[in-house]
């Protein structure tokens, strides 16, 4: 059973009592499945799990529609060039354009899949606070430094995000405001300048604070989580389930 | 756009593509001494705030990629701390996929790292504008050169989708231009606040 030993006050959904490691490699192996389906049903189907798992991962509705419209926007450009433009063999031909049916298939599984994919991924990974996801991945063989830099990276993204806001408080109030023009690229070249300079004195006063205490490198990863029964329970049911859905996308 | 959702890329593409994020990363946490590790990460953390600016462009507004800047100033280190960006950004926001993180980062990386290879020799405080307009142009063809890795693979992948590619390439012209100026701005600034930090001496004694 998964504790939280940074965050012990966060709120625990089911998905929570899975190590953390589990929920990541579980989430890179549904989508690599997913990416190889080609059955609508099947898709329809990962998508069914998909919402069930955003259940038990206590994702509100709302926050899981948000995610589904965000991440097919992207496929807009495609999703309409694709059937017209592809050159497949055509459907209908209106005036110029052409509207081709295999175009508009694989435009469909398209969409099935990315919203599956997507839907695993809000589910087991969304929802991990960043530290935890170091953690895990430290923990799961990712190399120490990165780890590292990843971990310092986010104690640092919120001081530096208040010198921004500072920085662009002191340009507000001079009266910027931005436009498409130079001198708002100047403006903000000065900005992200001055930002980097701020970013890399400080990298030098806490290079010299953690050598002063003996920093070599590398920090221990605190964690009360355990592979346990929960964990090999899951990690067989993905296996199964994912084995048995990519068996019938052959038959 | 520079973010691929899960699902998109075929498998080999995503083969391909992770195996060069992996190997520019091996890259990098090689370069990665023990003195290295707080700079990178607090220039990641600059990177992902100031990739979060909204530039006003007409009635949208575009966010930079900085690909070429985090080039220059970190060499292969960059695929460290942008991987650190793309995962905070995957998580926070939900951003771009899971599986395609090594594909998205070789694709951002990459071009900035080679191209700041090739211009890093020619920066110099003693050459201002020479060296603005070098990483200027470097910064614009970064951001180019990525948004054809990214059409090329999804082209790759889904051989219809050729055609709508060039219609996607074609949103990154003003990104690039932008680019290409707020890059070469941030260079005249730095070479003259702090030149170590830019250009030739940048990378020398860096590790420790």
């Amino acid at each position: 059973m998964a504790v939280d030993a940074v965050d012990a006050t966060a709120r625990s959904s089911p998905l929570d009592r899975l190590d953390t490691r589990t929920r990541v490699v579980v989430a890179v192996v549904l989508v690599l499945a997913l990416v190889s389906l080609r059955s609508w049903a099947l898709l329809g189907v990962a998508i069914l799990l998909g919402l069930v798992l955003t259940k038990l991962a206590g994702v509100s509705a709302g926050q899981t529609i948000r995610r589904l419209l965000h991440v097919e926007g992207f496929l807009l450009i495609l999703f309409v060039a694709l059937p017209l433009l592809t050159r497949l063999p055509p459907f209908i031909e209106v005036g110029p354009l052409s509207l081709s049916l295999p175009g508009l298939e694989r435009a469909i599984t398209l969409v099935l899949r990315i919203s599956a994919a997507s839907l695993v991924v809000l589910a087991l990974i969304s929802g991990l606070t960043p530290i935890r996801l170091g953690h895990a991945l430290g923990r799961l063989g990712m190399p120490v430094r990165l780890v590292q830099v990843f971990l310092f990276a986010i104690r640092y993204i919120e001081l530096l995000r208040a010198e921004a806001r500072r920085l662009h408080d002191a340009m507000r109030l001079r009266g910027f405001v931005p436009g498409t023009n130079v001198h708002t690229m100047r403006s903000y070249g000065h900005f992200i300048g001055q930002l980097l300079v701020r970013a890399v004195e400080r990298a030098e006063r806490v290079n010299e604070a953690m050598r002063c205490r003996g920093f070599a490198g590398r920090f221990p990863l605190v964690t009360l989580e355990r592979f346990g029964v929960v964990d090999l329970g899951a990690a067989g049911l993905v296996c199964l389930v994912v084995g048995l859905a990519l068996l019938m996308d052959r038959l | 756009m520079a973010h691929i959702p899960d699902g998109v890329l075929s498998l080999p593409v995503l083969a391909a593509g992770t195996l060069a994020g992996a190997g520019g990363l091996w890259l990098g946490v090689r370069q990665l001494g023990d003195r290295d590790i707080p700079r990178t990460a607090l220039l990641a953390a600059v990177f992902f705030i100031a990739s979060s600016l909204a530039f006003p462009l007409g009635p949208t507004s575009i966010h930079l990629l900085l690909g070429g800047l985090i080039g220059l100033m970190l060499g292969w280190k960059a695929f460290p701390a942008i991987l650190v960006g793309l995962l905070l950004q995957a998580l926070l926001f939900g951003f771009g996929g899971l599986t395609v993180l090594g594909v998205d980062l070789a694709n951002m990386a990459l071009p900035g790292v080679l191209l700041a290879m090739a211009v890093r020799p020619l920066i110099s405080a003693a050459h201002p504008l020479r060296s603005a307009i070098l990483t200027g142009l470097a910064a614009a063809l970064a951001v180019l050169i990525t948004a054809g890795l990214v059409g090329m693979e999804i082209a790759l992948s889904e051989p219809a989708f050729a055609p709508a590619v060039g219609v996607m390439a074609a949103a990154y012209l003003p990104l690039s231009i932008m680019e290409a100026l707020v890059t070469a701005f941030v260079t005249l600034y730095l070479l003259k606040v702090k030149p170590e930090m830019i250009g030739a001496s940048a990378m020398i004694g860096a590790n420790p």
